[in-house]
């Protein structure tokens, strides 16, 4: 196992371990995208390239801008009500 | 449940999966052995269907059928959230809203506009060359779509929101997530008419390494760049439509 491989098993079990305990919702959108990351490294480490090119975009990108936009119709909503 | 039982049965579960994990992983060849089914699989891909990139040479040949229930997956997903999303006939276009979007994308920063635009263009064309090197480098139709659907996220963020209410990009990404399905069925269809059975490879080999090469590989992986780029990009502007436009009922 080279060092490249160790030290992207290490970012994504800090990463994963991160999403759950971050509680705002918010923030936990941006950590999850940098966990969507680490794991993309994984994916090349271990020689997963087609799998690390759609983790890349799916997981760092799209995921989290959709959770937000998301968030931002839930507290537009909200604020309607009050 | 109070708290103790449950973090019991959680760790407990959880111990259990490790274990079968572990046990599993135990039973995998070491990484990098040359040997093994997936040996198999590659000359196959490699030596009668032309494929330089075998990883696509299954997904898109030898379990494409397993990519046709994929790709409707996603769109009906699409077709899902589209129904879900998009404004009734009576909800209008709150004017306020869209003021106040306005005067947003005046805010945005001067250096992420002047980035954003200057990204798009060579986004891309990255986008297009992964759909169309899938048979021969890492890539094809999935990731490219999702690149080019990226795309549009870009310009959203360089703040040119607007510009994409002008374009009107609804009726156009709607129409490539139904060109792209259906084409995949009518190459599935094609196996039956030219060949022996559906999804069947068809269309002549060519060299190894050409970009006309590997039979339908190619023409699928196109198929699902199409469907892909349609379907995120019609996810992502069904949302960004009902949160930046429609200020509610």
């Amino acid at each position: 196992m080279t060092v490249l491989q160790v030290v992207a098993l290490a970012a994504v079990a800090a990463g994963g371990t991160l999403v759950v305990l971050v509680r705002d919702p918010v923030r936990q959108a941006l950590v999850a995208s940098m966990f969507g990351l680490a794991l993309a490294i994984l994916f090349f480490a271990f020689q997963a390239p087609d799998v690390a090119i759609s983790q890349i975009v799916v997981a760092t990108v799209a995921v989290p801008v959709m959770i937000l936009l998301a968030l931002t119709k839930l507290r537009d909503d909200e604020e309607r009500e009050r | 449940m109070r708290a103790r039982p449950r973090a019991v049965l959680a760790v407990l579960a959880l111990a259990g999966l490790a274990a079968l994990i572990a046990w599993a992983a135990g039973g995998l060849t070491p990484f990098g052995t040359p040997s093994g089914p997936a040996n198999g699989v590659v000359r196959t891909l490699v030596h009668e269907r032309h494929a330089a990139n075998t990883v696509n040479g299954v997904t898109y040949d030898l379990r494409g059928l397993d990519t046709l229930g994929e790709e409707l997956i996603l769109f009906v997903a699409a077709l899902g959230s589209a129904v879900l999303l998009r404004h009734g006939r009576g909800e209008q276009v709150d004017e306020r809203a869209d003021e106040e979007h306005e005067s947003a994308s005046a805010r945005t920063a001067d250096v992420l506009r002047a980035a954003g635009t200057a990204l798009v263009g060579p986004l891309v064309v990255l986008g297009v060359y992964v759909v169309v090197h899938g048979h021969l480098s890492p890539g094809g139709g999935f990731q490219g779509g999702v690149i080019l659907a990226a795309g549009l996220l870009l310009v959203y963020a360089a703040g040119q929101v607007v510009a994409l209410e002008r374009v009107e990009p609804t009726a156009l990404v709607e129409v490539a997530d139904a060109t792209g399905a259906l084409a995949y069925v009518l190459v599935a269809v094609g196996g039956l008419v030219f060949a022996a059975a559906a999804l069947e490879n068809f269309l002549p080999f060519g060299t190894t390494g050409n970009l006309l090469s590997a039979g339908t590989i190619p023409v699928l992986s196109v198929a699902v760049g199409v469907e892909v780029t349609g379907a995120v990009a019609l996810i992502l502007t069904e949302l960004l439509d009902q949160t930046l436009l429609r200020g509610g009922e």
